[in-house]
């Protein structure tokens, strides 16, 4: 056959992951969280305690929630980017280091070197981002070529925008990824916007629509629906773990607020955003969980109790020492590898999902190619 | 496993050393296998690498040796060749880019300098990586086939880049590089490739980052690197010995400057080559950190020689009229022992 058609690959798995209320809570409280955060991000960059610029993702909350939720505690993120903030919770990122780090206070996640949404923790498998886009899609399709060489049962899950579909490296990271089928997972958060450029003048052909023509699935999601971003991860998780390869998810949002906070979005219609208002994810969320019962306002004091616990230690910590703007520019220890994120769905609590896919013996000291040259026995 | 981790201090072994004569290539050809037996996390990638043995033949053999995963054919691609490089090395790889030739590199270069060279600054996340760039000029190779782009890397922060001019440092700086926890640019010569042969260590054999004395002298020093290393040694040869030396800086960054200044220092005169355009050259570098710190030692101006800032033309006559020869460069050091 000269080409197989990705499209008739089964994309949902035999079973339906199943969410306790636990996890509906748990994806509430993130969603919460993120925009609990970012409120409180804009009036901190508005006092003129933050450098630079904020940037968040209302109205987006339920993608990086969802994407991330799927995920297992060793897979790999590569990486969260401007709206993702939900992305760092689910992965347990430490909320006052965060802050710091927008602060430009001294953190350990960037020393000051960084601010805004350029971080990320590499001891729960976060890979920092950087702001040419999408600049981190090769780089997690490496991860997952990694990966797939040493037989481990781990995927790496990158996001990007719909702007980033543009450039060039986005087609060398999707054709790569097809070509090799490698273990990712590709969320595409197609917001409708590029800055102030509107989809209609970026592009003839929708990014999900694209993906066949690189072998892999395209699967268009509400991007607004938190479990819908859940299941379709998950599915395109299986997926990969079982050497199928890629899927591109293409979740639907809008942009609700401006590029940053220094963006008014003037040039968005305001009929455009009273529409999508209404589809808000985390009213429809709430308002689905409030009618099972779930006492929503006790999860939302919960969350602004922390919040403000972390920015209070936040705000006391001091600026980095400005000598050590010159250190560290090279490493000169032997790397440590990426650690493991929480992964917080209950459908990991059951032991599942070790990194040694168990297929040889060798006790995979993760640092290693494990039986690299012996031949691909994943049967493709 | 047979990893170990790359703490070997290169000047620790002892003994006597044997040698085998190789060219240039062929001691690429023996770090990379070297190297690869050694650590499992060591693999290659380019385009024509796998069985076809790459563009001048560097991987050949290693394919039919170590299987099509780890000696990877790609597509022409190399923000992908450069970006999922920097993702099996963030994974715990230790992924070898052969960049077809240097100058393609450009298509690359997000990866390379905004990627891999910041990681480790602004993430604490080491990039081990190597990225064997195939440079230079003085074959009709014309514009996209001749460049000698190491300054770009220079001014990029993060990556380390070298330059080896002999079969034995070209063995040992690759192999070191495969070491190194960071991205590190090597420019191979073409022009050495086949016309270049020494003894080269049998095994492991590591080269420090540092630069070389490769002929000594008491009245003028000739800093170079690369071909024009050969260009300089050719050129010094024409003066009586001991008069003029040559320093062969091996590494760019990090760059030598303890030595620079001690040959400086003691000789009181000092020319740069580079094959490279003239402006903000690997020499500028040198030129300044000898201007800022051993002016007072200096007994003449400080003289470099480069390509003129033009791509490298393709005829040989116009190729030659812009690449530094002998005989400028024992023009140019007459004139400076002169002074």
């Amino acid at each position: 056959m000269l080409v197989e058609n990705p499209q008739s690959t089964a994309l949902e798995p035999p079973v339906d992951p199943a969410l306790t209320r636990a996890d509906r809570e748990a994806l509430l409280g993130f969603m919460v969280g993120m925009r609990t955060f970012e409120e409180r991000g804009v009036a901190l960059y508005k006092q003129g305690r933050t450098p630079g610029s904020f940037y968040d993702g209302h109205g987006q909350e339920a993608i990086s929630v969802g994407a991330t939720f799927a995920m297992g505690p060793d897979d790999v993120l590569c990486s969260p980017l401007i709206r993702d903030m939900g992305a760092h919770l689910v992965r347990g990122t430490d909320l006052t280091e965060i802050i710091r780090h927008h602060l430009g206070r001294d953190n350990r996640l960037s020393r000051g070197r960084e601010g805004n949404v350029h971080f990320g923790d590499p001891a729960k498998g976060v890979v920092p981002m950087i702001s040419m886009l999408p600049a981190m899609f090769p780089v997690a399709v490496g991860i997952a070529m990694a990966f797939r060489m040493r037989r481990e049962r781990r995927v790496a899950l990158t996001f990007f925008g719909d702007g980033a579909t543009s450039p060039g490296a986005w087609h060398e990271a999707m054709n790569v990824a097809g070509l090799r089928r490698e273990p990712i997972v590709i969320v595409c958060e197609n917001n409708g916007l590029a800055y102030s450029t509107p989809s209609s003048a970026q592009f003839a052909v929708p990014p999900a629509e694209r993906a066949a023509a690189y072998g892999m699935p395209g699967v268009v999601v509400d991007g607004n629906d938190v479990e819908a971003m859940f299941r379709a991860t998950h599915a395109a998780r299986e997926r990969a773990l079982r050497g199928d390869g890629p899927t591109l998810i293409e979740a639907r949002t809008m942009r609700m607020h401006g590029h940053g906070s220094h963006d008014d979005a003037r040039y968005v219609d305001p009929a455009l955003l009273a529409a999508w208002r209404e589809r808000d994810p985390i009213a429809t969320y709430e308002t689905t969980l409030r009618g099972e019962g779930v006492d929503v306002d006790a999860i939302r004091a919960r969350i602004l109790e922390r919040l403000d616990a972390a920015v209070d230690a936040a705000l006391a910590t001091p600026l980095p020492d400005p000598a050590s703007a010159v250190e560290g520019l090279f490493a000169t220890v032997e790397p440590v590898p990426l650690g493991r994120g929480d992964a917080p769905w209950s459908g990991f609590a059951h032991g599942e999902e070790p990194v040694d896919a168990g297929d040889d013996d060798d006790d995979a000291d993760a640092a290693t190619v494990s039986a690299a040259a012996a031949g691909d026995r994943r049967g493709r | 496993m047979t990893a170990t981790p790359a703490t070997v201090d290169p000047t620790a072994a002892g003994g006597p050393t044997a040698t085998r004569t190789m060219t240039y290539l062929q001691a690429i050809t023996d770090a990379l296998r070297t190297e690869m037996r050694r650590d499992e996390r060591v693999f290659v990638l380019g385009e024509d690498v796998g069985a076809f043995g790459g563009a001048f033949k560097a991987t050949d053999g290693l394919f039919a040796e170590f299987g099509a995963e780890r000696v990877q054919d790609t597509p022409i691609a190399e923000a992908a060749i450069v970006g999922t490089s920097v993702g099996a090395a963030l994974a715990g790889l230790r992924p070898v880019c052969e960049v077809q030739f240097a100058d393609f590199v450009a298509t690359g270069f997000d990866q390379l300098v905004n990627v891999a060279g910041k990681m480790h600054w602004r993430t604490g996340l080491a990039v081990p990586m190597v990225l064997r760039l195939p440079s230079g000029g003085g074959f009709a190779g014309g514009p996209f086939h001749s460049q000698n782009p190491e300054a770009w890397f220079m001014h990029a922060p993060g990556l380390k880049v070298l330059a080896p001019s002999t079969p034995e440092d070209a063995k040992g700086l690759l192999s070191a590089a495969i070491r190194d926890h960071n991205p590190v640019c090597l420019l191979e010569h073409k022009h050495l490739y086949r016309r270049t042969k020494g003894e080269v260590p049998v095994g492991e054999h590591l080269t420090p980052f540092t630069a070389r004395t490769a002929r000594a002298g008491e009245e003028l020093t000739i800093v170079a690197y690369g071909a024009m290393l050969h260009l300089a040694l050719e050129a010094a040869e024409r003066f009586e010995d001991g008069r003029v030396e040559v320093l062969d800086l091996r590494s760019l960054v990090p760059l030598d400057e303890d030595a620079i200044l001690a040959s400086v220092r003691r000789t009181g005169k000092v020319l740069i080559v580079d094959e490279a355009n003239e402006t903000c050259a690997a020499g500028a570098q040198v030129a300044a950190l000898v201007a800022d710190r051993a002016f007072s030692d200096l007994d003449g101006p400080v003289r470099r020689l480069a390509a003129p800032d033009v791509p490298i033309p393709f005829s040989p006559g116009l190729e030659q009229a812009v690449l530094p020869t002998a005989d400028r460069i024992a023009e140019a050091a007459r004139e400076l022992l002169a002074y």
